[in-house]
């Protein structure tokens, strides 16, 4: 088990400092420089700038200072605003959208394990012709659109109240999150009912469950603890790069609901291609999805008795 | 037993072969032909199928059949409603003189005072309201210096709520005013009040004006609406505008024709950008399966290495290395970003594929038979890869559109004027309160191919599955 950890952690480090390389190497492609966005500055001021972020060093040396810093977790300070230190961005920024990625996680996991547990219940009936019929809608319609008749149906609805129950956006509060996670989750969710849905048609025609039945056991029990424990073993499989497109997909939801998560500070970053914070943010990011997929995989031998990691090789 | 009967040379003949009553035949159908008979039998599928193939001809083919302007702009028609046909006035709108107080009335009435409490009478329309202008005139007031002209969407609920200050008439003769500014075939509330020299101002006046669609005779000759020869016989006459079948956006473009092109490049994107991709999974993920042991792994960690790049991140930063010239849509670099990232999905795919067929005794068989590398790989692993491969194919389609999609939400996608329907969601929700359609519409066509794509691969996954075969 340790060994297998510490295995995988090794490869993690070796991701990350591969991903690291690549954008630094496709960041300094990109024509311009970080300073070119503002009003030109004399030659001298410029020099001045340039020395203050080092971009005066040749790239090699830029990028063996930066590897360095890296490994001392200090990501330096930001281009376009002033005096920020990227750690402190993501310290502020990514929370927000640490927390909106978990609800929304939790709402899509909850939702598809029930959903799909439910159309299988219920198969060839009209339970579930309906339900697969809104996950192909799910699927089908892109988030943006579902984000913004999210707001519009906020909006109704607090018309229709006549108070505001649910703010329409902006962050602060558990009612500010509840409709954005929701629209964060459905895709995820539409996915996981599918899954959960043939997972649980699979397990209903094996021989463990027509034992318990044909040793009497209630249906009720056969149901939650033949069944459902059983069908639930790929959900959790896909949950690591679930959580990848939940925090990735969160650009969306965030522009729309004008939540201060990190996503728009990468769009942003990118778009005036400050250096310092688009690498903070992707090797942050990168780190964080390989520990998650990397927990995942941990999980997954608690729950499932019958993978040992670490033992199985291949 | 005996046998008494006795026999001719005729029972020695031997049988027709049509004769065996107990062959049961049917044609024998390969893999392909199977799969084809299978997902014909999905109605779903096949209707996916027929909408595929008609949104493709909405795309490629009926711009020229009909010839559409994707952007040409017509500010006169901004964020207009679907509508199927829409006439339009012609006028010739020449400068108002309006209508005077007679100066022995005016010196009358100057002299008079201004009583606060009175009200503007009188306040009426000359002529007919259209977009172009509409006139207002109204009895003078005992005292006023000047009127103030208001204009409302709403009736006025009191002095505080007339609208849109629209300006104050410069002499006291003067009792009518001209309004031009940006009408639209709606219902408008004028208002009117006098103003004394103290500042005092009197008791308002509301007038409705629904103003019809009319359209100066120098724009309908440059929109080619009408010829120069017919600019005075036209005059009072209606004209057809152009038809906006699905509207106008918010620079007055045609959407029926942003749609069209719109859709060339988000399904050119949505379809080749999967192509290349899987195209490169194959070649990448064959090799590996097939060479396998140490170059195996190594190609592997690397595809590993590219999977674990967040993907919305550098799809980013690959269309901004790459940069947008002038004139550029922008497409390419698009196109380039997604197969240099979504190939190792496939490409992981394929390879597993191959290490299974591998091990399949039919291999074996054939290299026992002594078939060379390029026979197995062509005939034996090809053929049978590809049904896996066509299937994540149809799905990938669905998450190559949403990323075209989602990027040009954002605005780092194709670059304006360049239509694509990710783009025009983008346009379409920053009016979506007010003009819905500019975002329902290119919202509705990328949910109808993601559909139909997603419910072609369902169908072609069941119509491929050897597992179901029965």
């Amino acid at each position: 088990m340790t060994q297998f950890i510490f295995k995988r952690l090794l490869s993690g480090v070796i991701t990350i400092w591969f991903i690291a390389t690549a954008t630094f190497v496709a960041m300094h492609a990109v024509p311009g420089d970080p300073l070119a966005n503002d009003k030109a500055v004399a030659p001298e001021i410029r020099r001045n700038l340039e020395a203050r972020y080092g971009l005066d060093k040749p790239v090699l040396q830029q990028y063996g200072i930066f590897l360095s810093n890296m490994l001392h977790g200090d990501f330096g300070i930001s281009f376009t605003q002033k005096n920020r230190h990227v750690n402190d961005i993501i310290r502020e920024h990514f929370p927000v959208s640490a927390v909106l990625g978990v609800l929304a996680l939790i709402i899509a996991t909850v939702g598809g394990v029930v959903w799909g547990a439910l159309t299988a219940v219920y198969r060839d009936r009209w339970p579930d012709s309906v339900i697969m019929f809104l996950v192909v809608i799910a699927v089908s319609v892109p988030s943006f659109v579902f984000a913004m008749l999210g707001q519009l149906g906020i909006l109704a609805m607090n018309e229709w109240l006549g108070f505001s129950l649910l703010p329409v956006a902006g962050w602060g509060s558990f009612g500010h999150m509840l409709v954005p996670a929701l629209v964060l989750g459905l895709g995820t969710m539409a996915y996981l009912t599918r899954l959960m849905r043939s997972s649980m048609l699979e397990v209903t025609s094996a021989d463990y469950i027509r034992t318990a039945r044909a040793k009497g056991v209630s249906p009720l029990r056969i149901f939650f603890k033949h069944q459902l424990r059983n069908a639930i073993l790929p959900v959790v499989t896909v949950l690591g790069p679930s959580i990848a497109a939940i925090t990735t997909g969160g650009f969306v939801v965030e522009l729309v609901f004008a939540i201060p998560g990190l996503g728009r500070f990468f769009v942003q970053a990118v778009q005036q291609l400050d250096y310092t914070v688009i690498m903070g943010t992707t090797v942050f990011y990168g780190a964080f999805l390989v520990f998650m997929v990397l927990l995942v995989d941990i999980l997954y031998g608690f729950i499932d008795p019958r993978i040992r990691v670490g033992q199985v090789r291949g | 037993m005996t046998l008494t009967q006795t026999l001719t040379a005729d029972d020695f003949a031997p049988l027709a072969k049509a004769q065996h009553p107990d062959q049961i035949v049917r044609p024998s159908l390969s893999y392909w032909q199977d799969a084809w008979r299978r997902l014909q039998r999905n109605r779903r599928a096949m209707w996916s199928l027929y909408l595929i193939a008609a949104l493709l001809l909405f795309s490629y083919v009926l711009p020229f059949v009909v010839p559409f302007d994707a952007v040409g702009q017509d500010l006169t028609q901004i964020s207009q409603a679907p509508s199927l046909e829409k006439k339009s006035l012609v006028v010739d709108t020449q400068p108002w003189p309006g209508q005077q107080v007679r100066p022995a009335e005016l010196a009358r009435l100057q002299s008079a005072p201004f009583d606060p409490a009175t009200r503007v009478t009188g306040l009426t329309l000359v002529g007919e309201a259209n977009t172009e202008s509409v006139r207002l005139a109204w009895q003078p007031v005992a005292g006023a210096k000047a009127y103030q002209v208001y204009r409302h969407l709403l009736v006025p609920s009191g002095a505080t709520d007339l609208g849109l200050p629209l300006g104050q008439t410069e002499q006291p003769e003067q009792v009518s005013y001209e309004d031009r500014l940006k009408l639209q075939n709606m219902p408008y509330y004028y208002s009117v009040r006098a103003v004394a020299d103290t500042g005092e101002v009197s008791d308002y006046a509301t007038v409705k004006a629904t103003p019809r669609l009319a359209i100066s005779v120098r724009a309908a000759l440059s929109r080619g609406l009408i010829t120069a020869d017919q600019t005075d016989s036209m005059i009072g006459r209606e004209v057809e505008l152009q038809r906006h079948l699905m509207g106008t956006d918010y620079l007055g473009r045609d959407l029926l024709a942003r749609l069209v092109y719109g859709g060339q490049t988000s399904l050119f994107i949505g379809i080749v950008a999967p192509l290349l991709f899987v195209a490169m999974g194959i070649v990448y993920g064959g090799l590996s399966g097939y060479l396998g042991g140490r170059t195996d792994e190594v190609m592997m960690r690397f595809a590993d290495f590219v999977i674990a790049l967040p993907f919305l991140l550098f799809m980013i930063l690959f269309r901004v290395a790459m940069g947008i010239g002038p004139g550029e849509s922008g497409v390419t670099p698009m196109l380039i970003a997604m197969v240099l990232l979504g190939w190792p999905t496939a490409a992981k795919l394929v390879r597993g594929q191959v290490l299974q067929l591998r091990e399949q005794p039919f291999v074996e068989a054939a290299q026992l038979m002594g078939a060379n590398s390029r026979y197995l790989i062509l005939r034996h692993m090809l053929p049978n890869v590809m049904g896996v491969v066509l299937v994540s194919l149809t799905f990938s389609i669905p998450s190559a559109i949403f990323t075209e999609a989602f990027l040009s939400f954002i605005g780092m996608g194709v670059a304006p004027p360049t239509p694509s329907w990710g783009a025009m969601c983008n346009d379409g929700v920053k009016s979506f309160m007010s003009h819905p359609h500019e975002l329902l519409f290119p919202a509705l066509f990328i949910s109808l191919t993601v559909l139909a794509f997603n419910l072609l691969g369902d169908g072609l996954r069941d119509a491929l599955d050897a597992k179901m075969k029965g």
